[in-house]
């Protein structure tokens, strides 16, 4: 007997080629489907796997360091698929309207229809400003790794690593592995919220200890490493630079460290834009203060035929990115008819709780630092982009703007050229304190399309699809 | 050497590829095959723009397309996102807009 839900030929896309955009594609060719794989980049690999260009001679050993295994399998996985899906790269993924996806390639548009859409977007750097963040030679954190993962560069001479969360300590100590300076790393949380996180951070035990092998390396180096500290300002000339940072020690002390380049970062945030487009209801999460959209345990979003795998659902890592990746194949194959190994589900449901209990632990060990938005003085930029400050956001709250997307309609705040990606928080936590409401009534920046700005006279072309 | 002491990147490995030739508002620069732009321009010089809000000179910031920080222009007009794209031989790159690079004759 035929089933009714069975789609004979479905049409299925993935955005993104990461970890979890490369497992769900197996996961779903090994079922008999060919998936189109849709992404931005030039090679597979996503964020933490991604790919040196072409003639770069690193081992995978060099380049990956604990996770050159992963990463190497992760490749060779997908390389191994190649043949079977409908690989995409260099596209960007810019609109959804109902079940249909808006592509760009080169300058070309395209539109394709699908019967199920997983987005695997994966996650950008958290940002929260500090005095000077606009001046050049301050990167986001992600940024200092890209330079040397797949150029093989150092953001500078001198660099500071400043933020919080293991990706601060990780980034740092590749820099000092490579040879480059490591002038500081200074981290906004303290040292004990990392010993009151341990029950939590116990769910991942050999995550753990790469985590203090890491610091130890740095100690080791000899990199002054600072806890608890308070950023005041990155300061400079507007014509060359950043020169100096200046913090708050945990005992209240003012310093000063010379480099010529920061690297800022605050865990990361999901790529949620293809979500909101294709209207998901989002959640807000109270211990990291963010939205993430709604997704079940397996994936399913809030509308039915979008699902949504890894961290640009909810940032659990790249380990978690996989098993998110096939976890949400494995909800397509089953809501279209399709019989699926239940022992699959059932375990790879267990990882994903011990990666959520050791997510929650990171963000108890190395928290948002909410507080320091209330502190911005007035002239602090909140948007690099528009060069928008804080005294000019708070402004706008007090002309009645207490939600974020009429305070965006008012200041101008998150409708530059990153669309609010790196300043939206912020300028929310802003909004809050300066109104005295809570973070959640403020809301978060709506997605819109395109996700990415694109040059104006992109060729439009034929519709893909049945 | 491709990494000049007036550059703001430092190269910390690769250094073997082939060279290409390419230039910054219209002075000689050179860069190593497989370099994005942004990194070809940034091991010789500490900008790629000047910000349109007047504070001050920008170099990129998230160096994976995401913040849009990054815009050059080529002798053209086109508008390039340097992060992504890779840097080609020959390349004729300006730090400033068209529009701003001439005075308006008005
Ligand atoms: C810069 C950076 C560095 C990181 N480094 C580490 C690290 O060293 N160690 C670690 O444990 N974790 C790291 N992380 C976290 C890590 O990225 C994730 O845990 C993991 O890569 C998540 O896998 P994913 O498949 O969910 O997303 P990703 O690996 O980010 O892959 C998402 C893919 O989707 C594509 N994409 C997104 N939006 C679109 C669109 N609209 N159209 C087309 N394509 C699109 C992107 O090009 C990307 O290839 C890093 C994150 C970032 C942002
Ligand atoms: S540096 Fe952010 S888009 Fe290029």
């Amino acid at each position: 007997m035929a089933d009714p839900r069975i789609v004979p030929d479905p049409r299925i896309v993935i955005v993104g080629a990461g970890p979890a955009g490369v497992r769900a594609a197996e996961t779903l060719v090994a079922a008999g489907v060919r998936p189109i794989v849709i992404d931005e980049g030039g090679r597979d690999g996503g964020q933490i796997y991604r790919r040196q260009p072409e003639g770069f001679r690193r081992s995978y050993a060099s380049l990956y360091g604990s996770e050159a295994g992963r990463a190497e399998d992760l490749h060779r996985s997908f390389e191994a698929l190649r043949d079977r899906i409908d690989y995409r790269p260099e596209t960007l993924a810019w609109g959804i309207w109902e079940k249909q996806l808006h592509l760009l390639q080169g300058s070309r548009t395209s539109e394709v229809d699908f019967d199920a859409l997983i987005i695997a977007s994966g996650a950008t750097d958290r940002l929260m400003p500090v005095r000077g963040w606009n001046r050049a030679g301050v990167y986001s954190l992600g940024a200092a790794q890209l330079a040397l993962k797949s150029q093989a560069s150092a953001i500078g001479s001198r660099v500071v690593f400043m933020g919080s969360g293991p990706l601060l300590y990780l980034v740092a100590a590749q820099y000092s592995k490579a040879g480059a300076k490591v002038a500081a790393v200074l981290d906004t949380s303290s040292f004990w919220l990392r010993v009151k996180a341990l029950p939590r951070l116990i769910a991942r035990p050999d995550v753990l200890l790469k985590g203090l092998a890491l610091t130890w390396k740095l100690r080791r180096a000899r990199t002054e490493i600072e806890t608890g500290i308070t950023p005041v300002e990155i300061e400079g000339q507007p014509e060359t630079g950043v020169e100096t940072i200046r913090f708050r020690t945990n005992k209240g002390q003012e310093r000063t460290v010379a480099c010529d380049a920061v690297a800022l970062g605050y865990h990361l945030r999901p790529e949620a834009q293809l979500a909101d487009l294709a209207r998901c209801e989002f959640r807000f999460d109270v211990q990291t203060r963010q939205f993430f959209p709604v997704k079940d345990t397996d994936g399913r979003s809030s509308v039915a035929g979008i699902y949504l795998a890894g961290d640009g659902a909810l940032t659990l890592g790249a380990d978690a990115a996989e098993a998110s990746g096939h976890l949400a194949a494995l909800a397509v194959l089953t809501d279209l008819g399709r019989q699926v190994a239940t022992r699959d589900v059932g375990r790879l449901r267990r990882r994903l709780r011990a990666f959520e209990r050791f997510r929650r632990g990171i963000a108890d060990a190395f928290p948002w630092p909410a507080s320091a938005a209330a502190a911005f003085s007035e002239d602090t930029v909140v948007c690099r982009c528009e060069n928008i400050t804080a005294g000019e956001l708070r402004a706008a709250v007090t002309t009645g703007s207490v939600e974020l997307n009429h305070a965006k309609a008012f200041s101008r705040v998150g409708m530059g050229r990153c669309q609010g990606r790196y300043c939206g928080h912020a300028a929310a936590e802003v909004i809050a304190a300066s109104a005295g409401v809570s973070i959640e009534t403020v809301g978060r920046i709506r997605g819109q399309p395109p996700v990415k700005p694109f040059v104006i006279g992109a060729e439009s072309d034929a519709k893909e699809g049945a | 050497m491709t990494s000049s002491e007036s550059g703001r990147f430092r190269r910390v490995g690769e250094q073997d590829r082939p060279r290409l030739v390419f230039s910054i508002d219209g002075q000689p620069a050179e860069g190593c095959k497989g370099d994005t732009l942004l990194v070809a321009m940034l091991t010789q010089i500490r900008h790629l723009r000047s910000s349109e809000f007047g504070d001050g000179d920008r170099a990129g910031f998230c160096l994976m397309g995401a913040c849009q920080d990054c815009w050059v222009w080529t002798d053209t007009g086109e508008r390039l996102r340097a992060c992504t794209t890779p840097l080609a031989a020959g390349m004729c790159i300006a730090t400033k807009a068209p529009e701003q690079a001439w005075p308006t004759l008005a």
